[in-house]
C-alpha cells in the first residue's frame, strides 16, 4: 500500500456508523444475529467474486449449491438416527446404490464402445438404452426403500460428526457438483450459462425438496447442531458472538489466501483469460480447464458459506431456498462492493445485508405512515394484507439497486485495482 | 364400453385418456411456451441478450387484461366470448407499450454505453425483480380468475366411444390464437419491409446498419411484437388456469429452454421448441399403466403391471425442461434449428 487507502477507510467507517446505529436501535442480540448472517453471506459472496470477478463466470445457480451444502451438513453432523440404522433401510439403500454403480459402469462402458468398432449411431442408441434401464432399475429399488424408511425411521438422519466436518463436506460436495456442472456449462456463452446454472440448481432443489427419506422434505430438520455453545448454554448475545467470531476467522483466512492467489502468477493468468480469452488461448493457456478450476473453487467457498448460514438458522428447510431473492442478494453484494476486489466484496456483503434486513422495518413503517395519511386525508381503506405486500418491496429494492449500480457505478464502490507489475 | 364387436376389444377409452392427458395438455402448455419463446428468441436475435423479465411481461399482460375486465365486464357478452379474451388486444397493446418503455428507461442507455451482453442480462434480472415486486405490491399474492359472471367456461365433450375427449373454450381460443400469431408472424417476417429488416439485423447487425436499416425502428418493433405475444400468452394461460403473481417464474425457465432448444434467434425454432418441451413434460409425467392395462389378458402372469409407471414423478415436472435443455446443449449446442448464436 503506497498511498493511504482513503476510500476504503471512509467506506468502512461509514459502515461502522450504520452498524452502530442498528445496535443502538434494535439491541445487541438482534444486531449480532444480523452481523453473523451478513458474515455468512460474505463468505458466499467471496465465492461468487472468484467466479465472476476473477473469471467472468455468470453463475445464477448459487442457491442450488447452498442447498446441497446445507444438506451435506445435516447429513454429516446431525445426530445419528438409530431407528434407521437398525432397520432394513441401510440394506435396501445399499442395494440401490450397488445397482446404480453397476448401471453407471455398464453405461460408461457402452458409451466407449465406438473404440472397438461399434458404429457411432449404434453406440449412442445402446448408451441411451443402458442409461434408461439403469434409471428404471434404480428407481424401482429406491421406491420401496424410501417408503420403508419414511414409515419406520422418518428419515436417514446424520452421522453425528462435528459441525466443522459438515461444513467442509458441504463445501466439497458443492465443489463436486460445480465440477459436473462446469463440464456441461463452461463452454457456453454467459446468457446460456445463466440459464443452465439456474436450471441445474432447480433440479438439485427439486430433489432435496421431494426426497423425504433423505432430507425429510418439507417437514424440515431442526435443531441443527452448532459449532459453538448454543444460546441455551451461553445466552443469545454471547453464543451468537462466538458464532460470529468463527465466521469472521473463516473470512479472514479466505481473504488472505485469495489476496495471495490474486497477486500470484495464477491470479494474473485468470485475469488474462477473463479480459482477453483469445490472446490467453494463444499464449497456450487451457482456458476451459482454468475456468473449471475457478468454478469448483468458487462453489466450494459458496458451499461453506451456505452451510454456515443454515447451521446458524438451526433449521434445514429445502423449500426455503428462494431462487431469486437470495441469489440476487449475493449478486448485488458482489457488484455493489466491486467484483474482483475481495475487500470490496466483504464490504458489499455487510452493507447490502444491513440494507436488506433493515428494509423490512423501514418499509413497514413507511407503509403504516402511508396508510395513516391515506386514511385521514382521503378516507382510503387500505387492503388487509398491506403488510405482507410491503415486504415485497424488498425484491423491488434489490432490482432497483442492481439496475442503478450497473448503470452508474458498474465497477462497484471499491473497484478492482488494476495491478501493474513492472 | 357398450359397443359390440371389434370396437369393444380396442382400448379406445384408454386411448382417449392418452389424448386428453398428453396430446391436448401438451398442445396447451406447448402453445403457451411457444408464444413466450418467440418473444424471447426475437429479443435474443436482435438485441443479443436473454430477457429474463419476459415471464413477468406475461404476468403483467394478464393483469392488464384483469384491469380491463373490471372496467368493462360486459364486453364479452356482446360477442359471446370470454370478456378477457375480447379485451386481450388492448392488453397486448398496453404490454407492448410497457415493453418499449422498459427498453427506453433501462436497456437503451446500456446499449448506448456499449456494455457487454452479460451486463445487459444482469440489468434484465434487475428489471425482473422490480416487476415482480411491483406486481405483488399492487396485486397481493392471492390467485384470481379471469372470468366475470357474464362469462361461462364452456367445456366441449366430444364422444369417441367410451371416454369423451374434453376440451375447454380457453384452450380452443389458445390454439386459434397461437396459429393466427404464428401465421401472422411468418407473413410479417417474410413479406413486410420491417420483417425483412429484422431478419437482416438478426443475421448481421453491422451489415444491416451500414445498409441503411434503422436499428432503432427494428428494436422498437421487436419489443412491440414480443410484448404483444407475451400478453397474449399470459392472458390465455390465466384464462385456462388462474392468474397469480408467480405465474411468471414457473414458466420462464421452460420458455428459455424452448427458445434454446429450438435454436436461439429462430422464431420457427421457438415454436417447435415450445411444443417439444410441452409434450415432453406431459409425456414424462404420464402414467403409462393406463395404456398397459388393456394388455393384461395378453401378458403372462408373472409380469405385473405396477400401479404407477411414469418416467418422472409429478413433483419433478419442473426439472424436465432442463434435462431436455442440457441434453440438447450437449448434443447440438446451437439448438435444433441451428441458432444464430453459439457458445
Amino acid at each position: 500500500m503506497r498511498t493511504p487507502p482513503l476510500r476504503e477507510t471512509v467506506l468502512f467507517a461509514g459502515l461502522a456508523v450504520v452498524i452502530a446505529a442498528v445496535f443502538a436501535w434494535l439491541g445487541a442480540a438482534y444486531s449480532v444475529r444480523m452481523l453473523t448472517e451478513a458474515a455468512c453471506y460474505a463468505i458466499i459472496a467471496l465465492g461468487l467474486t472468484i467466479q465472476w470477478g476473477y473469471a467472468g463466470l455468470f453463475n445464477v445457480g448459487l442457491m442450488g449449491f447452498v442447498a446441497l451444502a446445507a444438506f451435506m451438513t445435516v447429513l454429516v453432523s446431525y445426530p445419528v438416527n438409530w431407528t434407521f440404522w437398525e432397520g432394513e433401510g441401510p440394506m435396501l439403500l445399499g442395494q440401490a446404490l450397488l445397482t446404480l454403480v453397476i448401471g453407471v459402469a455398464i453405461t460408461w462402458g457402452v458409451s466407449r464402445s465406438h473404440r472397438h468398432g461399434v458404429p457411432k449411431w449404434l453406440r449412442t442408441l445402446l448408451t441411451l438404452v443402458a442409461a434408461a434401464i439403469t434409471y428404471l432399475a434404480v428407481q424401482g429399488q429406491l421406491d420401496p426403500a424410501a417408503t420403508l424408511i419414511e414409515r419406520e425411521a422418518g428419515f436417514v438422519g446424520g452421522f453425528g460428526l462435528p459441525v466443522w466436518a459438515g461444513w467442509v463436506a458441504g463445501g466439497l460436495v458443492a465443489g463436486l457438483l460445480g465440477w459436473a456442472m462446469g463440464r456441461i456449462t463452461l463452454g457456453l456463452r454467459a446468457d446460456y450459462m445463466a440459464i443452465a446454472t439456474l436450471g441445474i440448481a432447480e433440479i438439485v432443489k427439486a430433489f432435496l425438496k421431494n426426497a423425504d427419506w433423505l432430507t425429510r422434505g418439507t417437514l424440515t430438520v431442526s435443531p441443527l447442531p452448532w459449532p459453538v455453545p448454543t444460546p441455551q448454554e451461553l445466552g443469545f448475545v454471547a453464543s451468537r458472538a462466538a458464532y460470529l467470531s468463527v465466521t469472521a476467522v473463516i473470512i479472514v483466512v479466505l481473504y488472505v489466501l485469495l489476496e495471495r492467489a490474486w497477486h500470484s502468477p495464477w491470479g494474473r493468468m485468470m485475469r488474462a483469460i477473463r479480459d482477453n480469452e483469445v490472446s490467453a488461448a494463444a499464449m497456450g493457456k487451457d482456458i476451459n480447464r482454468r475456468r473449471l478450476e475457478m468454478f469448483v473453487l468458487g462453489n466450494f467457498i459458496i458451499g461453506i458459506g451456505g452451510a454456515a448460514l443454515i447451521t446458524f438458522t438451526t433449521i434445514f428447510d429445502p423449500a426455503a431456498f428462494a431462487p431469486l431473492n437470495h441469489t440476487f442478494l449475493v449478486w448485488v453484494m458482489v457488484i455493489l462492493g466491486g467484483a474482483g476486489n475481495n475487500l470490496g466484496t466483504i464490504f458489499g456483503a455487510l452493507l447490502v445485508y444491513v440494507i436488506w434486513t433493515m428494509s423490512e422495518p423501514i418499509a413497514l413503517a413507511a407503509f403504516m405512515l402511508a396508510e395513516h395519511w391515506g386514511d385521514s386525508f382521503f378516507g382510503w381503506d387500505a387492503p388487509a394484507d398491506l403488510h405482507t405486500r410491503a415486504l415485497q418491496m424488498r425484491v423491488f429494492v434489490i432490482g432497483l439497486t442492481i439496475t442503478l449500480v450497473l448503470r452508474f457505478a458498474p465497477k462497484g464502490l471499491l473497484p478492482e485495482k488494476v495491478v501493474r507489475h513492472e | 364400453m357398450t359397443d359390440a364387436g371389434l370396437l369393444s376389444i380396442l382400448p379406445i377409452s384408454e386411448f382417449v385418456f392418452f389424448l386428453n392427458k398428453v396430446v391436448i395438455a401438451g398442445l396447451i402448455i406447448g402453445s403457451i411456451y411457444a408464444l413466450g419463446a418467440v418473444g424471447v428468441t426475437l429479443i435474443f436475435g436482435i438485441l443479443r441478450f436473454a430477457h429474463f423479465p419476459h415471464g413477468d411481461m406475461m404476468t403483467a399482460g394478464a393483469f392488464f387484461a384483469l384491469i380491463l375486465l373490471w372496467a368493462f365486464p360486459g364486453a364479452g357478452a356482446l360477442v359471446g366470448l370470454p370478456t378477457a379474451f375480447v379485451l386481450m388486444p388492448i392488453a397486448m397493446a398496453a404490454t407492448a407499450a410497457m415493453a418499449i418503455g422498459l427498453d427506453r428507461v433501462f436497456y437503451r442507455p446500456m446499449r448506448m454505453a456499449g456494455v457487454k451482453p452479460v451486463v445487459m442480462v444482469m440489468t434484465s434480472i434487475g428489471v425482473m425483480l422490480m416487476m415482480q415486486g411491483l406486481i405483488r405490491l399492487f396485486a397481493g399474492t392471492g390467485t384470481r380468475q379471469l372470468y366475470v359472471d357474464t362469462d361461462s367456461k364452456d367445456i366441449y365433450r366430444i364422444p369417441l366411444g367410451g371416454r369423451d375427449l374434453v376440451i375447454t373454450e380457453p384452450q380452443l381460443l389458445l390454439f386459434v390464437t397461437t396459429i393466427v400469431a404464428v401465421v401472422a408472424l411468418h407473413l410479417f417476417l417474410t413479406r413486410s419491409r420491417m420483417g425483412k429488416a429484422m431478419r437482416a439485423v438478426s443475421d448481421n447487425p453491422d451489415l444491416a446498419r451500414v445498409s441503411g436499416i434503422s436499428i432503432d425502428h427494428v428494436v422498437r418493433t421487436t419489443w412491440l411484437i414480443a410484448g404483444a405475444l407475451a400478453a397474449a400468452g399470459g392472458t390465455l394461460l390465466a384464462l385456462d388456469v388462474t392468474l397469480k403473481p408467480d405465474l411468471s417464474f414457473n414458466i420462464i425457465l421452460p420458455i428459455f429452454a424452448a427458445a434454446i432448444v429450438g435454436g436461439v434467434g429462430q422464431p420457427y425454432g421457438a415454436i417447435a421448441g415450445g411444443l417439444l418441451v410441452g409434450f415432453t413434460e406431459t409425456l414424462a409425467v404420464f402414467n403409462w399403466t393406463v395404456l398397459l392395462r388393456p394388455l393384461k389378458p395378453l401378458l403372462p402372469d408373472f409380469i405385473e403391471i405396477p400401479a404407477k409407471l411414469a418416467f418422472v414423478p409429478t413433483e419433478y415436472k419442473i426439472v424436465v425442461p432442463f434435462f431436455i435443455l442440457v441434453a440438447v446443449l450437449i448434443w447440438r449446442p446451437t439448438g435444433i434449428f441451428k441458432g444464430r448464436l453459439n457458445t
